[in-house]
């Protein structure tokens, strides 16, 4: 697979193309616009898109955040950064406010995760804030059930999505017409894959977190993916902590995201690790590894 | 026509796969992932738990592009499913759509985006009704290039006769629909055979590989390239101290080329102008061609909005409130003749009126039906209707981009149809 590291990528620039009238749909069909930020590369991206649809003005949506108090510290301050470099408003809601205000309990036990209660927060802030779009670094690559999604996602006004019954969508007209109450999810990104967006990164020099390219952590093995420590998470009797150069392929909440041995110092060592790696980044993703249709029914209800 | 040294031919192919459940369709593109080494392995993992659970003996390497649960359980595919693979000669996306008649609206969605049309034909059965509608939707949607892929040569004795047959048959097809560039290739897509590898089994075929087939094939880039068309998404205006004059009309050119000097009329207000520089953050190009989004500035003050379009002085589209077009109907309620909807063509909306059903279309038989002209779910039909404002459009033949529509319900806000101008 090293070979596709010669794969030329005027491609990009196509997906750039898209990505870009996308975005800007969004600005011309919707009132109240965020792009939903987690501090992870395709967010990331998401946001230089941003900046390239609308300059020389500035973006015209404000930052969300979702936060699960369950973070990386790095990505907090990269996330505050990035928002006063582009001269963004940035909004974060805490899963924590949701559950002491007793709308979502905390799961028990050792796979305890908070990914599953984001959807809450998630959805009252789309409610409190009036969002009619949100807009997210979701790809299609990136799972089975996201490979049906289309770039203007209709939610209705539960927030949920009903996959057998989406909106077609032809050629590059997209309908975001909607009700109160309702609101669309949208996907620039749909046709990247994490190849793209690793090319795309480099190609335009875009800042990461330093998570994303090797360092030294404190990491545990679980059913065959490596998790980063933190000290509230629980260890089964068998699991021992350990120190490696690790990076992360994606970057979420702490308790659920794999991250994977590497020596992967630069843009260049990252995409050879891609371009060879048999895995798919959501491999490492212990939320998914739930059940069969976890995606897929994560995305009913109302995630991301 | 190679342009500022960007070749002339597309890196990034897009195509669509047509053939009914049995036909073998997902297990082919499963196969062309597996084969080429883009199946991961916690996906092939996935597959081999799936199979099991639902008792299948051999590897089903259709259960990778079937991401719903309602279609693994019921081993169909509902929707429209994408995919992504690489090799060093070419990025690929596949739009998998389900073969069956009551998807016919699936199928017209994958084909509106892609290049390039696959269609599967069992060997046992030879060219039925289906590949015909398959091979006329792909026309309909202006696909101008077409591999068929007569599988389950396995079943047939690797026969070159079974063959032959069934590509002569096909030869006569694509005469009547007008489609250019034609390949047929014998494969076995359980068993892999031509799909990437060269099969053992079919010595007799010399032609290309499946695989190799969609790497090589040229598919040009001058889709819409001849009528310079910019539709007008939305105004940046930056409101600025440093650009406080800058204001440009962000869109993506629909046809043709740009370039800063270009004399321009906007429409529908007629006026005409100069262009004076096309940005992107901070880059200004020196043109820009067909796909490309950007953001075009003017030499004169003009109160242009989203909807308007920049085209050239000497080449207009069809101005008018009458239409003719095809339109595939995607919709559970019927559509109404004399019936009102919302249009939308490029960043335009209009209301626009059914006026009369031409004729519909027997897309088993291709012959028009003059007689039963009512239009539900998953029709073509021909049909006129009457805008209620001018609108600018090519046919679709000209420019795909600005030569479609879709119709919209006010009630319920849902896409009701796709049109294609005449």
């Amino acid at each position: 697979m090293d070979t596709l590291l010669r794969i030329n990528d005027e491609h990009l620039k196509e997906l750039e193309d898209e990505a870009v009238y996308v975005i800007r749909e969004v600005a011309a069909q919707f009132e109240n616009k965020v792009i939903l930020f987690s501090g992870g590369k395709d967010s990331i991206v998401l946001v230089y898109l941003a900046r390239k649809a609308f300059w020389p003005a500035k973006i015209p949506f404000s930052l969300l955040h979702i936060d699960t108090g369950h973070n990386f510290e790095e990505t907090l301050s990269f996330r505050d950064n990035l928002a006063r470099e582009f001269g963004t408003e940035l909004i974060v809601k805490y899963v924590q406010d949701s559950i002491n205000e007793g709308k979502v309990s905390e799961e028990k036990g050792i796979n305890a995760s908070r990914n599953k209660a984001q959807t809450v927060t998630l959805l009252d802030a789309i409610d409190e804030l009036k969002l009619d779009v949100a807009i997210g670094g979701g790809r299609r690559d990136e799972e089975k059930a996201r490979a049906k999604e289309r770039f203007f996602s209709h939610r209705n006004e539960f927030g949920q999505w009903d996959p057998k019954n989406q909106r077609p969508e032809l050629w590059n007209l997209f309908n975001g017409r909607k009700h109160m109450g309702e609101h669309f999810r949208v996907f620039p990104i749909s046709n990247w894959t994490e190849l793209d967006v690793w090319q795309y990164i480099q190609n335009e020099n875009i800042t990461l977190p330093d998570l994303y390219f090797t360092h030294r952590r404190k990491i545990f093995s679980r059913n065959g993916t490596y998790l980063a420590w933190a000290p509230f998470m629980q260890l089964k009797p068998d699991e021992k902590v350990f120190e490696a150069d690790v990076r992360c392929r994606t970057i979420g909440d702490i308790t659920c995201t794999g991250v994977t041995l590497s020596k992967a110092q630069s843009l260049p060592e990252i995409i050879s690790e891609i371009a060879a790696t048999r895995v798919t980044e959501r491999g490492g993703r212990y939320d998914d590894k739930r059940s069969e249709a976890a995606m897929e029914d994560r995305k009913k209800e109302g995630y991301f | 026509m190679k342009i500022n040294g960007k070749s002339k031919f597309k890196s990034l192919l897009r195509f669509t796969t047509a053939g009914s459940v049995d036909d073998g369709k997902s297990t082919l593109i499963g196969r062309l992932l597996y084969d080429s080494k883009s199946i991961f392995e916690d996906q092939m993992e996935h597959i081999v738990q799936s199979g099991k659970r639902l008792g299948r003996e051999e590897l089903d390497l259709s259960l990778l592009t079937d991401g719903l649960r309602a279609e693994r359980e019921q081993g169909i595919t509902i929707d429209v499913a994408y995919r992504y693979f690489a090799t060093p000669e070419r990025k690929f996306i596949i739009a998998d759509t389900p073969g069956h008649i009551q998807y016919t609206r699936n199928m017209v969605t994958g084909a509106s985006t892609a290049d390039l049309a696959v269609i599967l034909i069992d060997a046992r059965k030879g060219v039925l009704e289906q590949t015909l509608r398959h091979s006329y939707i792909a026309s309909l949607l202006d696909i101008r290039h077409i591999i068929f892929c007569i599988n389950k040569m396995d079943m047939v004795d690797w026969s070159e006769a079974i063959y032959s047959g069934i590509k002569t048959e096909l030869e006569q097809l694509v005469i009547k629909l007008g489609i250019s560039d034609v390949h047929y290739i014998p494969i076995s897509a359980k068993y892999g055979d031509n799909v990437v590898d060269r099969s053992l089994n079919l010595d007799w075929y010399t032609g290309k590989t499946f695989l190799r087939l969609i790497e090589t094939i040229d598919i040009l880039k001058d889709k819409n390239s001849q009528t310079p068309r910019f539709p007008v998404q939305t105004i940046i205006r930056p409101h600025t101290s440093e650009f406080h004059d800058y204001r440009g009309y962000a869109g993506r050119v629909a046809g043709g080329v740009f370039r800063p000097g270009d004399e321009v009329t906007i429409l529908p207000s007629m006026i005409k102008s100069k262009i004076t520089s096309i940005d992107v953050l901070g880059k200004t190009l020196s043109e820009a061609i067909a796909g490309e989004s950007v953001a075009i500035s003017l030499a004169d003050q003009i109160d242009i909005s989203r909807g308007d379009m920049l085209v050239s002085n000497d080449d207009f589209p069809v101005i008018s409130q009458d239409i003719e077009l095809m339109i595939c109907w995607f919709n559970e309620r019927p559509m109404r003749t004399g019936g009102k909807y919302l249009i939308r063509i490029n960043s335009k909306e209009a209301y626009g009126v059914i006026k009369s059903v031409k004729f519909r279309m027997n897309i088993d038989t291709l012959e028009e039906d003059l007689i039963n002209t009512s239009v539900c779910i998953n029709d073509i039909a021909c049909i006129s209707i009457r805008t209620a404002k001018p609108i600018f459009f090519d046919c679709y033949k000209k420019n795909n981009v600005t030569g479609s529509m879709i119709f919209i319900d006010e009630g319920t806000n849902e896409t009701m149809a796709a049109g294609m101008i005449l």
